[in-house]
């Protein structure tokens, strides 16, 4: 809502002195968000003034037309003499008034005019179009031309209203009032303690029986609706200036008489107005819900079929009107226009004039149906005065009479549904137990009253609201007009003290030690949409049956490329790796922790549940079974050098073993040993992929894969080569967690160290040597290490050579060579049993 | 020690002549002092000390001496010998020390090398930022509190007073996602803040119900320097017996002293919530001007924009409709609640100019943060 400031102050008498930005705090203060002030006429000059065109020389040598004027402007040249000025409009004729700056102004955006050459002419100064003077584009891309009754050498600038001030305002959606020139007059009123010249307080007829017809069907969508009428319009009256100054700065565009009325009346009253035809209108007025599938073409020229909820205004012949959004095509005010034929002005010379009051959630239902928010549907969705009906009317009538030469029909139709004033009881203490202060029963009522309650009763109160605030329906709203008309900013600062907590959860800390461990391994942390598209999982080579393919997909995604949500942490990691990499980052390690969204198919619609009780556990149980599982879960990328090369030696690059180790790593800040298994599964290179598994329950679960992409993926997706990649469910791993640690019993007898080397098949996995070891060697292993691994003529074709040591000790001894020879014998024979290894050498 | 030679005539033995004695032992003296290194001291040690150096054979001889002559010659040359294992024990020290010294010399290296075998990682500040809050408020005894992203519209909506026609619905710029059927009617939504958290806190407990929810919301925005469609919120909520509007104004004012430091404080504004009655506008006083900038041009600040206040986010007393909808008397108990963007935070407190290098994963932003922030 644009407010301009010089429009306010006919209501209020604001100090003379307040300016813009003052008015703005207070107004802040009372809870009406004003976003700016803008300060129209800024840095404007004169002199400005009326001027009339006394002849024209078409200048026809230039690419486009250009006029040579002489224009009287008085004496404001100091000389009487016609004024020479270059235009380069054409919407004027000889004998128009125009707005003329002269040389020494200047205009909006530091435009100092001076008599310049221009088109082989000396131009001294110009005239002006809307535009220049800051006025607002009028839409007509010409030079304003001014009524004649405008006397030449007037001054502009005041004519204009040039220079002003425009509070501009979010309005909150619970304060519709404030979508008035009335309502936020009264806020400024309440906060500067001065009296409100209310304009809805006017002297308004009586209904009786001979206004224009009205049928209203359904008085719960519609119980407010006055009509009144008004004849004998002049066609040709123009909106005056000063209307349709105001109209331009409070944002809208002046378009005919009649409708700048109904609009200039709704921003001064907040009541959305419609004026019909009357000569298009074929018999009584009817307000009642559509009929499924009849059709309107509304103003905007959108043809519409209705809904059988959408409330419309009828005639004889169907719906005239989408009530309280927008009219319809075929009633709307002619615009005055010359019969070509007798050049006589025709257009609109009776009006009927409609004040209704509807439904909000009506009117918002069919504007968001239509997709239509009118400045009409916007009002009434946030709530109008239902009493301030008969006195918008009144109004709109009263300027047709004085601006359009028109004339009152004494017929005033009003239609209401009985209503009860609401009341809302509430202890006068209540809002001093919502702020923590101290107002007083007082203060309380005091503070109501000015909000436009009356209030009686002493420690309960009964507070009748005002009828322009439907946003007042419980106590707590009540207790928020006292607590921000006393201000905010008095409110003291106390402490509460929350029961002591436990910190955070195993969960919790888990994910922060997951999010340390890999930065401190030299990850750096990549968080990335969610949003995700089916190509990328063709290019991650996924089949499909892939589980990873069953997505969620969204209703309005913001790219349809993108209109799925991920299952998978990777397409956004290698997204994020490929970006680095071509912004010239080649070394590369990053991860991310993250929902992943995993439908299974099976979800059914969320139900509604009611709000006026908290809902059973079933059905809690029932809106979450609506929802995809959304585990978390853990992933690492790498490409390019994992260690530099350096003044220390070579570096090497990442490799598949870096992303098995990253799942080790977050593993073991859950606690968890993880089972390595060769595996082959996408995105993963088939020969260089590992299935992450760990016991859940005693249940070997598989926890996530890690390992080199494969080589079509990273083609497909523009990787560097060998990129590397993990990913592992964290939920997983924390369901596998064992709890506290079991100390060690640390022996301080000394070690017995044996290495062994053995040579098996190609295929067997170390990982399963390296168990059949551990077994083997019985409870004196203390730890085994493999720490080399070798293939070569040596061993033989087919076959590799696996060194480990293996330490042993014991709790209560020192060890003998023979106790430590025996055990490793022990390990090297079940790793033969179990792997066909023999002892390299033997 | 040799046997008595009683062929042998004592008053002839040249070597154990006094002045031959002293001599023997000045040239000794003289070849450790002139030994420049370890290796020519070893020698000049064997020329000198070793069984067949001089002093050793005249050593040798004093068993030949009669009984009277033995303890004075005895003497000489054992005074003789001490000096001179003295003497090059003292070299030996010397020599040594200059060893060490040249080789510690040698062995010196440049510590100014820098050493990026491998680069550091790093957290990303969104992640840290919150965590850095969550902490003001689990010190505080508030329990961190989580929920799913695909929410169903009852918790993100309907449970907020935000009822299907409400005006504020429609302003939340949804995500809307699809059926298993693919159709637009599913009921679930991607939550557009982190508020039905509050909600799933509050029905899954008894009050007194102290949480801090943060998280991953989701608004229709295209992503441009200033909006990005997934941000971060965390909001806060308190639900128990008394609490007031000075209380969340108060645990505001705690929080800004925690994060931006002694001395800040915070303003509320009257506005509009569904879920709050009172509603505020919170701003914090500019962390970085403390307000003086404002009306004084020769000090402006940019990162308040001279307004002196630098605006955070929303708040208020949870509505009465809200606590009876998670089954909370709302006669017995009252409660406050915040929220807040973190992005914003993160742009104002450490000079992000721009939302995009939040988003995009670039390591080069990241990497300065560090693990903690």
């Amino acid at each position: 809502m644009r407010v301009p400031l010089s429009w306010l102050r006919e209501y209020v008498d604001l100090p003379a002195t307040e300016t813009g930005r003052d008015v703005q705090a207070k107004l802040i203060a009372a809870g009406l968000e004003v976003e700016t002030v803008e300060q129209l006429g800024a840095g404007l000059k004169g002199p400005l003034v009326v001027g009339q065109v006394l002849t024209i020389e078409e200048l026809t040598e230039f690419k486009k037309p250009i006029r040579f004027c002489t224009v009287d402007v008085g004496r404001a040249n100091g000389t009487g003499e016609p004024q020479e000025i270059v235009c380069g409009a054409r919407n004027f004729s000889v004998g128009d008034k125009v707005v003329v700056v002269l040389p020494g102004a200047v205009l909006p955006g530091d435009f100092a005019i001076a008599a310049r050459q221009t088109y082989g002419r000396t131009s001294h100064g110009m005239i002006c179009s809307g535009d220049e003077l800051g006025m607002g584009d009028d839409g007509s891309g010409g030079i304003i031309v001014l009524p004649p009754e405008h006397e030449v050498g007037t001054d502009a600038i005041e004519l204009l209203e040039l220079v002003d001030e425009v509070l501009d305002i979010a309005v909150t959606p619970d304060r519709g009032y404030a979508l008035s020139l009335r309502g936020v007059a009264r806020e400024a009123a309440t906060a500067y303690g001065l009296p409100l010249r209310d304009p809805a307080l006017l002297d308004v007829p009586g209904p009786n029986s001979y206004g224009y017809g009205v049928k209203v069907a359904d008085p719960i969508g519609c119980d407010v609706f006055t009509a009144r009428t008004v004849v004998g319009l002049e066609p040709e009256a123009r909106s005056p200036i000063w209307l349709q100054r105001r109209l331009q700065k409070a944002g809208m565009r002046p378009i005919s008489l009649a409708v700048d009325i109904t609009n200039y009346v709704m921003l001064e009253l907040g009541q959305p107005l419609h004026a019909y035809d009357r000569s298009r209108l074929d018999g009584p007025i009817g307000v009642r819900r559509a009929e499924p599938g009849e059709k309107l073409t509304t103003l905007d020229g959108t043809k519409r079929v209705l809904d059988a909820e959408d409330l419309v205004i009828t005639d004889n012949r169907g719906p005239i009107g989408l009530a309280g959004v927008m009219g319809g095509a075929h009633t709307e005010i002619a615009d005055a226009a010359p019969d070509p034929e007798t050049g006589r002005i025709s257009g609109t010379t009776e009006v009927v004039i409609e004040a209704a009051h509807f439904d909000p959630v009506a009117i918002a239902r069919t504007a968001r149906r239509h997709k239509l928010s009118s400045e009409a549907s916007k009002r009434f969705e946030r709530g109008v005065d239902p009493q301030a009906a008969a006195a918008a009317a009144q109004r709109t009538v009263d300027l047709l009479v004085l601006l359009a030469g028109g004339t009152a029909e004494g017929g005033v139709t009003q239609v209401v549904a009985p209503s009860a004033p609401r009341t809302i009881a509430m202890p006068a203490n209540h809002p001093d137990r919502v702020a923590g202060v101290d107002y007083g029963r007082e203060t309380v009522v005091r503070r109501l009253q000015e909000v436009g309650c009356d209030v009686y009763g002493q420690d309960e109160l009964v507070v009748t609201v005002p009828s322009w605030r439907p946003d007042l329906a419980e106590v707590n709203d009540l207790a928020e007009e006292v607590i921000r008309l006393e201000g905010y900013e008095n409110l003291p600062s106390t402490l509460p003290t929350p029961p002591s907590g436990r910190g955070l959860t195993a969960r919790q800390r888990l994910h922060r030690r997951v999010g340390r461990a890999l930065a401190g391994a030299g990850y750096v942390e990549a968080p990335n949409y969610p949003f995700i598209g089916e190509p990328v999982l063709d290019q991650l080579g996924l089949q499909a049956d892939d589980a990873r393919r069953r997505v969620v997909r969204l209703v309005n995604p913001l790219s349809d490329e993108e209109p799925a949500l991920r299952t998978t942490l990777l397409p956004g990691l290698l997204g994020a790796l490929r970006r680095n990499d071509g912004r010239g980052s080649h070394d590369l390690a990053l991860f991310e922790t993250g929902l992943v969204f995993r439908p299974t198919g099976e979800e059914r619609r969320a139900v509604r549940l009611p709000v006026d009780r908290r809902p059973t556990g079933e059905e809690i149980a029932e809106l979450d079974a609506a929802l995809p599982r959304q585990p978390r879960r853990a992933a690492v990328v790498l490409a390019g050098a994992r260690e530099q090369d350096g003044w220390w030696g070579k570096g090497r690059p990442a490799d598949w073993a870096d992303a098995i180790e990253a799942g080790r790593l977050v593993a073991r800040e859950a606690g968890v040993e993880l089972t390595v298994r060769a595996d082959q599964h996408a995105p993963w290179h088939p020969g260089r992929c590992a299935a992450l598994y760990t016991t859940v329950d005693g249940e070997e679960t598989l926890v996530g894969h890690a390992g080199e992409l494969h080589p079509r993926v990273v083609k497909a997706l523009h990787l560097p080569d060998r990129t590397c990649a993990m990913e592992l469910e964290l939920d997983v791993l924390e369901r596998a967690a064992t709890g506290a640690v079991q100390a060690p019993r640390i022996s301080t007898f000394p070690v017995a160290t044996q290495d062994v080397a053995l040579v098996v098949a190609d295929d067997v996995p170390a990982a399963d040597v390296e168990s059949a070891l551990r077994e083997g060697s019985g409870e004196l292993l203390e730890s085994i290490r493999l720490f080399d691994v070798f293939t070569g003529e040596q061993i033989g074709t087919g076959r590799k050579s696996l060194a480990y040591a293996l330490r042993f000790r014991a709790a209560d001894r020192t060890l003998t060579v023979d106790e430590a020879s025996a055990a490793r014998d022990a390990a090297v024979a079940l790793a033969s049993e179990r792997t066909g290894a023999v002892l390299r050498g033997a | 020690m040799s046997a008595p030679n009683k062929s042998y005539d004592p008053v002839e033995v040249e070597a154990l002549k006094p002045e031959e004695i002293e001599r023997m032992r000045d040239e000794a003296l003289a070849a450790f002092a002139a030994a420049d290194s370890l290796e020519a001291l070893a020698h000049a040690k064997s020329a000198h000390t070793s069984g067949t150096s001089p002093l050793s054979l005249a050593n040798r001889e004093i068993g030949a001496l009669p009984p009277q002559a033995k303890a004075e010659a005895g003497k000489r040359v054992g005074q003789a010998r001490a000096e001179v294992g003295r003497a090059l024990a003292a070299r030996q020290v010397e020599l040594e020390a200059e060893r060490d010294a040249r080789v510690l010399v040698e062995e010196a290296v440049d510590v100014t090398l820098p050493h990026d075998r491998v680069p550091a990682g790093a957290r990303h500040p969104l992640t840290t930022l919150s965590e850095r809050i969550e902490d003001v408020f689990v010190a505080m005894g508030y329990e961190v509190a989580e929920g799913p992203q695909a929410e169903a519209e009852w918790f993100n909506f309907d449970a907020l007073n935000i009822g299907p026609d409400h005006p504020a619905r429609g302003e939340h710029d949804t995500f809307f996602v699809q059926d298993a059927d693919g159709g637009s009617d599913s009921g679930v939504v991607l939550r557009t803040h982190t508020s039905p958290v509050q909600i799933r806190s509050l029905i899954d407990r008894e009050p007194p119900v102290y949480v801090i929810c943060p998280g991953r919301v989701y608004r229709t925005d295209e992503l441009d320097a200033t909006h990005t469609p997934v941000f971060h919120q965390v909001e806060l909520l308190a639900v128990d017996e008394g609490l007031t509007m000075a209380d969340l104004k108060g645990t505001l004012d705690h929080m800004v002293q925690a994060l931006f430091g002694e001395g800040m404080k915070t303003r509320l504004r009257p506005n509009f919530f569904p879920f709050t009655e009172p509603s505020a506008e919170m701003d914090m006083v500019c962390y970085v001007c403390r307000g003086d900038s404002i009306g004084n041009p020769d000090r402006p600040c940019r990162t308040c924009s001279s307004e002196g206040w630098i605006e955070l986010g929303g708040c208020g007393m949870v509505n009465p409709k809200v606590l009876t909808a998670c089954g909370v008397d709302p006669s017995k108990y009252s409660g406050f609640a915040f929220g807040f963007g973190i992005e914003r935070m993160l742009m104002f407190r450490h000079n992000v100019e721009d939302m995009r290098d939040m988003v995009e994963g670039d390591v080069r932003f990241t990497r300065p943060f560090g693990m903690e922030i």
